[in-house]
């Protein structure tokens, strides 16, 4: 219990982070991502 | 001792983190399954050597989609990056962040730590991150599509690790160059020759990633613990300190990168890296001071 209340913010920002993770991953996030990524961006290396 | 070792994370971090050799040499981005995954600090995709995704690209990705969609996959990786590490990103895993401590360090013009009307001017990031990064990204259009507007607008990370690396390597991208790359090139030359004098004015006034990971800078795992009963308050911390940051504003301030020079300025070894959490006043925390401070 000590161990809880020493670290409870950095524990719930930390499990709040995977749940948060989990809910956009099934939302197909990581997807829009990468399709993202994998594209020469135009717009970040000022052509687009 | 800190300085070295921290000089040293930060170089090999940027140089896994941005290997793809072919990229660079082909005017090519890398596109394997790593980009399902961003790198804490701000790190261009285009950069042709970068392995996986930038966080502020990613979010802007998101919020760039047709209709409203609360940005889940991101928010979640900054409360897990933010709540393990807070700004020590920023300090110790930042390529950008690399680049301008090293032109820091050239030998010209007076060093200063902040700009004028520095209390003022870092909410500037703040402003970023809500106008350009949240606002712009859900609301300018490019044509028929949603752009990401910090990208497009500011960054000067993806002018110098994407844009300048692929123009050079890749001619039909170089034959398409406007208004826009000048725009962007100018302002990159511009934070250049600010972080010759200043330190690390991106960071300090414009970074939108700063800006998040200082948010949750007074509650995350990794801290910077000061020992109150051993402080002969001479302020050598304070002097060392970059940000110019005060004594109880260290690690718990928004502005706190976790540099750790206050802790090598330390004379009586009372600042140490530690984690959230710990109340004895004599920690077993990771305490890289130099021989001399350790021994006076």
């Amino acid at each position: 219990m000590g161990f809880w209340r020493k670290n409870r913010q950095w524990l719930c920002g930390v499990l709040a982070g995977v749940i948060l993770l989990a809910i956009g991953a099934a939302q197909g996030h990581l997807a829009v991502i990468w399709q993202k990524a994998v594209m020469i961006c135009m717009e970040c290396i000022g052509i687009g | 001792m800190m300085k070295k070792i921290r000089l040293t994370v930060q170089l090999l971090f940027t140089i896994i983190t941005n290997g793809y050799t072919y990229g660079f040499l082909n005017g090519k981005i890398y596109r394997g399954g790593l980009k399902y995954v961003c790198v804490p600090g701000l790190n261009c995709y285009s950069c042709p050597g970068a392995f996986a995704s930038c966080p502020i690209g990613a979010l802007q990705a998101l919020l760039n989609q047709q209709g409203f969609q609360i940005p889940f996959a991101m928010l979640g990786f900054f409360f897990l990056f933010g709540s393990l590490l807070g700004r020590f990103v920023c300090g110790w895993l930042c390529p950008f962040g690399l680049v301008q401590d090293l032109l820091h360090k050239i030998p010209v013009f007076r060093k200063k730590k902040t700009l004028p009307f520095h209390k003022y001017l870092k909410y500037g990031k703040y402003a970023v991150l809500l106008l350009l990064v949240c606002v712009g990204s859900m609301f300018l259009f490019g044509g028929f599509a949603k752009v990401p507007a910090f990208c497009k607008y500011l960054c000067p990370s993806g002018t110098l690790l994407g844009a300048i690396p692929l123009l050079s390597a890749n001619e039909s991208l170089r034959s398409q160059i406007g208004g826009l790359f000048f725009w962007k090139f100018g302002i990159l030359i511009l934070i250049v020759v600010l972080s010759i004098k200043y330190f690390r004015p991106f960071c300090q006034y414009l970074c939108p990633l700063g800006a998040i990971y200082g948010l949750f800078n007074r509650f995350s795992l990794v801290q910077i613990h000061w020992e109150k009963e051993r402080c002969i308050s001479c302020k050598a911390c304070e002097r060392a300190c970059p940000a110019a940051l005060s004594i109880t504003e260290i690690s718990r301030s928004p502005e706190c990168i976790r540099c750790g020079k206050c802790i090598e300025a330390c004379p009586e070894a009372c600042l140490h890296f530690g984690r959230s959490g710990k109340r004895e006043s004599t920690s077993r925390g990771i305490n890289l001071h130099t021989k001399k401070g350790a021994e006076s």
